[in-house]
């Protein structure tokens, strides 16, 4: 296995409060790694600094082979220019807990706008593909649909099939399933296990500690902006040693 | 029970509920009715009393299409499309530099505005067209060299002292409708790897339009409408023509019936104009309710399934 996504002493200020405090993991090739923890503790914040949605105070993010966001010259890192940083974006797919789907595009329209308006791809292709993803997502019949016209179940496997249209070489999911009715939150967690099981790299932020416990390989527990637990999630939920990981899973394991 | 009784709710003993199905008498509404009663009868008034007024309304029909007031129209609608081209052109530009994360281009569009928008437009009129006072001659080194009374024309000043007015407003008006879009919008578009321009473009301008049409479409409006401060500049639109005309023949209600009809007949265009665009940026909105529709108000405003109407075009 190779390592595709390295994180090192991660630090995230808003004004002066820390979220992140020096975050260090690692995550192998096609591996499904899943973010737990009590609300505010920076999970979130975590997932949303490894595609540079937020820039860091401290500490280097690298994602296959590049430093996300910067460049490296000597010890100091360089802010990149907005052109390479996008090049550094389009390959990190992220969903988000609001599905964020562009609401006066169809859901075909949505998938292929990526493809189509920055790898210029030509649309035929691109629509011939979109279909397909959109398809491998339950949604052939509704190309069609504008995303007003969609359940929250279905906007999210819309969102997913957006994502993978990029071909991206890891996927981020930012709780995908916390807007969600209840009924609806299976066919999304579906998809995701489907897609878990081609061997794509997915970074998981969620609250479904079955989903974690079935699916991740490894599971880590962020509490107050520090990976406190990670590991197998076999070993990890069955036995924490830290005191506030042991307290955050008897609250939501019982 | 106190608050039924308070809301004035008539008292029901749960026995008489006997029936599984009852008819239902809508509200009767009779001050409609009778309010319909009053406008009709004030209307017939109206149109009563002007019939018999001191009108020549057969001078009222000759003017309706006399050349001078036609061509005096035309200008109007001349002047009034391209300074709205101006101005939203403008308004688009500034508005994404109000925004920008540059304060150098943040400043400039902020004094644009303040300059333009905190100045009457009468007065930038005539600024423009006396420009010549102080810069007689336009020079553009080695590629151009005229004197400025021939480039700004009246049609010139006009043009420019009404579109730059208006490119004020609407950039106010455009930034209110980027700030509207949900940010999630342009992270998701960030995440695909679009850029700035690409964002704004195919994310962020279709979804403000929803918010801006309507506003974009009372301007256009307006702007027919204040066109007519153009004659200050001697720029020959219509309500100008119009007033050359009576002050020779003396029927100065009737002309300027004539410009109120023609003012009205561009209006109205306009609405329906400003319907159909905002059918068309209204799709993938759940009940989009046809607002500021041409539509004659006796039919109620009934949402419409826009998303999916438009899906099927």
């Amino acid at each position: 296995m190779t390592t595709i996504v390295k994180a090192i002493n991660v630090r995230k200020s808003f004004g002066a409060h820390q979220v992140l405090r020096g975050v260090d993991f690692e995550v192998e090739n096609g591996e499904v790694l899943c973010i737990l923890g009590p609300s505010g503790g920076g999970k979130s914040t975590l997932l949303r600094c490894i595609n540079h949605l937020e820039d860091l105070n401290d500490g280097v993010i690298w994602v296959d082979g590049e430093i996300i966001g910067y460049e490296l010259k000597g010890s100091t890192l360089h802010e990149l220019p907005p052109r390479l940083l996008r090049m550094q974006q389009r390959e990190i797919g992220m969903v988000f807990q609001h599905f964020n789907l562009f609401p006066h595009m169809t859901a075909l329209e949505n998938v292929i706008e990526g493809p189509v308006t920055v790898r210029k791809e030509p649309k035929a292709q691109a629509e011939a593909r979109g279909r397909e993803l959109l398809t491998s997502v339950g949604l052939a019949d509704h190309c069609g649909a504008y995303p007003v016209q969609l359940s929250g179940g279905q906007k999210q496997r819309v969102a997913i099939a957006r994502s993978l249209a990029m071909k991206p070489k890891i996927m981020l999911f930012d709780e995908p399933t916390s807007a969600l009715d209840p009924e609806l939150v299976g066919e999304v967690l579906d998809v995701m296990r489907a897609l878990a099981a081609t061997g794509t790299t997915m970074i998981v932020v969620t609250h479904e500690i079955a989903f974690a416990r079935d699916v991740a390989d490894r599971v880590a527990i962020m509490v107050d902006g520090e990976i406190r637990e990670m590991g197998p999630p076999a070993e990890v939920l069955a036995n924490p040693k830290d005191a506030r990981v042991r307290s955050f899973l008897s609250r939501v394991l019982s | 029970m106190i608050l039924q009784r308070a809301s004035g709710a008539v008292r029901v003993d749960v026995g008489a509920l006997n029936q599984r199905s009852y008819r239902i008498v809508r509200l009767k509404h009779v001050g409609r009715w009778i309010g319909a009663l009053v406008v009709v009868v004030a209307l017939a008034l109206l149109v009563q009393a002007f019939a018999h007024g001191q009108i020549h309304w057969a001078t009222v029909g000759e003017f309706l299409t006399a050349g001078v007031i036609v061509r005096g129209f035309g200008n109007t609608l001349l002047i009034s499309f391209f300074a709205m081209i101006i101005g939203v052109s403008l308004g688009t530009l500034f508005a994404i530099m109000r925004l920008s994360a540059n304060p150098v281009t943040r400043f400039v569009a902020w004094l644009y505005v303040w300059v333009f928008r905190g100045t009457p437009v009468m007065l930038q009129l005539l600024i423009w067209f006396n420009i010549a006072l102080v810069f007689p001659r336009l020079v553009i080194p080695g590629l151009y060299e005229a004197r400025m009374v021939d480039v700004v024309t009246p049609f010139v000043a006009a043009l420019l002292g009404l579109g730059i007015n208006e490119g004020a407003y609407m950039t106010e008006v455009v930034r209110g409708g980027i700030s509207s879009v949900d940010h999630g919008q342009t992270e998701a578009a960030k995440t695909l790897g679009m850029s700035r321009f690409q964002t704004l473009r195919r994310i962020i301008l279709p979804q403000a339009m929803r918010l801006i049409i309507p506003v974009m479409g009372n301007s256009a409006i307006g702007m027919l409408k204040f066109s007519s401060l153009a004659a200050a500049i001697s720029m020959g639109e219509m309500l100008n023509a119009a007033q050359q005309i009576y002050f020779i023949n003396g029927a100065v209600i009737e002309l300027l019936f004539v410009c109120g009809i023609w003012y009205l007949a561009g209006t109205t265009v306009l609405s329906i104009v400003q319907y159909y665009i905002e059918q068309h940026f209204g799709r993938g909105v759940a009940g989009t309710p046809a607002k500021f529709s041409f539509r004659l108000p006796f039919r109620s405003n009934t949402p419409l399934s826009g998303g999916v109407e438009e899906s099927k075009a």
